[in-house]
């Protein structure tokens, strides 16, 4: 197991001592040395996580709450392990409010669906925003299908904020819940999420916050922040793919309805009527990734010994390096610029449309995203179909920055 | 990795100064196409006169490999008949997947795209502008009389 460097907060982080945990880091793409500026989409994975998943599977795997025998026992008690690393590390009140799903997505579409059976009645409104990521869009949109209720869309600023006064326009008596996102993945805009949750409990409307590209890189307290739901991925904290977790209060996990039936969801089943178990199992049915929440455990334990503080301090420097970098290079246009930002850096540039700029750059090694980050309305609001984002993460460098600007203009030397 | 191979100069020059990129008034055909994965949109016009296209022009936004190829596509196919069109897509096609040959003389100038079959993530930026003559072509021989429902 690799530990990564004990220092006490105020140190700054130690990148050349993170960079060896991650050994993915160490291999070349297109015959240079890897340049990965695509955190937001997905996160590599430490030694400590790796080696947690093969151990799982050559030591520990069994299936959980199903048998007497010893590797159902210690597979059931490693997956709660996590369960409980999890409430620590959000600070949910309760471990049974943490509810295992294959990720954010799976997360929200829970929530929609109990919230179009239950909740939702014809004329309700729910409040997103432009800068949401189509999997906190979509869902809500099948829910207003099934149920009559209809979307209402906080707009954003020029520099990517919300604005927050038309946010507290569009609440009112119908509103039945605010599903918005913590940090933009396309603009890396952090919205004040504690601001929006109060404005909508002073009116008793519920709040889920959007946490996937929160939850890498800022500490999140769910009972500070005081939202009713919270949904994020692991893949993109370091951890395994195909897991996730959505925080919910209890009152408003005991109310929603199960998301899917099956085993282990269950008290009692005859075929005249089925009762649910308690929670966490009622939204749990069937056999999960037990390997990859187990492994989850692992990245977050990496991500709390680091230190989010120190890793949100070390992604600052860089992204801020980076965008006075970048805007040496002519023609190119930086979109997103929030005075509260995550580490991602989205831009255009006059002589090439972003595809292109995503191809040179993966002739240099170097992997950003170029697209329109599944966060179309965002582009439209932007008059840009898609844009590139280099987006970074506690192991990137100013010399990989420097890497990026330079093949930068190669892309300019070669279009314009 | 071979750049130089997928950005040959006629594209690029292609991708400056794009040729026939305006819309046609009282066009036969028109289709409009998409790239779902990084939302590049297309759209092609064309005049069928008997059996010939006689004209066919193209709006867009989209990556230097799709707009060259779109300007292109509207040069070489301006004067084929139908099956031509229909022909010259196929071998257009088979040459940016990697299944035809890189030499085939039909091709014409088109050979400069030989180098996008070594970037798959790259085929639909090639490919893009031809489904959507294809389609603008099979709607002109179904609608000759009354297009413009047909504009998306």
């Amino acid at each position: 197991m690799t530990t990564p460097t004990l220092a006490p907060p105020q140190t700054p982080l130690d990148v050349e001592r993170v960079r060896a945990d991650f050994p993915i880091l160490g291999i070349s793409a297109r015959g240079k040395p890897l340049v990965y500026l695509d955190n937001a989409a997905t996160s590599q994975k430490p030694r400590s996580v790796i080696e947690a998943t093969s151990t799982y599977y050559e030591a520990q795997n069994g299936n959980i709450h199903r048998g007497v025998h010893y590797l159902s026992e210690l597979a059931t008690i490693l997956y709660d392990e996590t369960r409980a690393t999890a409430q620590r590390f959000f600070n949910a009140r309760h471990a049974h409010e943490i509810i295992f799903t294959r990720g954010t997505t799976e997360g929200i579409n829970l929530v929609a669906s109990g919230f179009a059976q239950s909740v939702l009645k014809p004329g309700d409104e729910i409040v997103l925003s432009t800068l949401e990521h189509h999997s906190n869009i979509v869902p809500w949109q099948l829910a207003c299908e099934r149920s009559g209720a209809q979307l209402r869309v906080v707009p954003v600023t020029e520099s990517g904020e919300l604005d927050i006064e038309a946010y507290h326009q569009l609440l009112n008596d119908r509103t039945r819940l605010v599903a918005i996102t913590w940090v933009s993945n396309a603009l890396g805009t952090i919205n004040p999420v504690r601001d929006l949750v109060n404005a909508a409990h002073t009116r008793g409307i519920p709040v889920l916050l959007d946490g996937a590209q929160a939850a890498p890189h800022i500490t999140v307290d769910v009972q500070e922040v005081g939202c009713d739901f919270f949904v994020c991925s692991s893949h993109k904290m370091l951890g395994p793919t195909g897991v996730g977790i959505l925080y919910g209060t209890e009152a408003w996990l005991d109310r929603l309805p199960p998301y899917q039936g099956g085993g282990d969801m269950i008290d009692t089943v005859t075929f005249e009527k089925t009762t649910w178990a308690r929670l966490p199992s009622k939204f749990e049915a069937g056999t999960p990734d037990i390997a990859g929440v187990v492994a989850f455990k692992h990245a977050m334990d990496y991500l709390d010994r680091v230190g989010l503080e120190r890793i949100a301090a070390h992604e600052h420097e860089v992204v801020e390096y980076a965008t006075r970098q970048v805007q040496e290079i002519p023609g190119l246009r930086v979109i997103g610029t929030a005075a509260q930002k995550a580490g991602v850096l989205s831009f255009v540039m006059d002589c090439a449309h972003p595809h292109d700029i995503g191809t040179i750059l993966d002739s240099e090694g170097i992997a950003i995203r170029a697209g329109h980050h599944c966060a179309q309305p965002l582009m439209r609001r932007f008059g840009v179909p898609s844009t590139a984002r280099a987006s970074f993460y506690l192991y990137n460098t100013r010399d990989e920055v420097d890497v990026l600007v330079s093949a930068l203009h190669k892309v300019r030397s070669l279009f314009a | 990795m071979e750049l130089g191979a997928l950005y040959q100069e006629v594209i690029l020059e292609h991708n400056r100064s794009p040729r026939n990129m305006r819309e046609l008034a009282d066009a036969s055909g028109c289709a409009h196409g998409k790239n779902p994965l990084c939302g590049d949109e297309v759209t092609i016009w064309l005049q069928v006169e008997g059996d010939t296209v006689s004209d066919v022009t193209f709006m867009g936004n989209g990556c230097a490999i799709s707009k060259a190829s779109a300007s292109m596509m509207t040069q070489a196919i301006k004067g084929k008949s139908r099956a031509e069109a229909e022909e010259l897509f196929a071998r257009f096609h088979a040459l940016v997947t990697g299944t035809g040959s890189a030499t085939d003389q039909e091709l014409g100038k088109l050979r400069v795209f030989s180098g996008v079959a070594k970037f798959p993530t790259r085929v639909k930026c090639a490919s893009l502008a031809w489904h959507a003559m294809k389609d603008a072509l099979s709607q002109a021989s179904h609608s000759k009389t009354d297009t413009r429902d047909a504009t998306p």
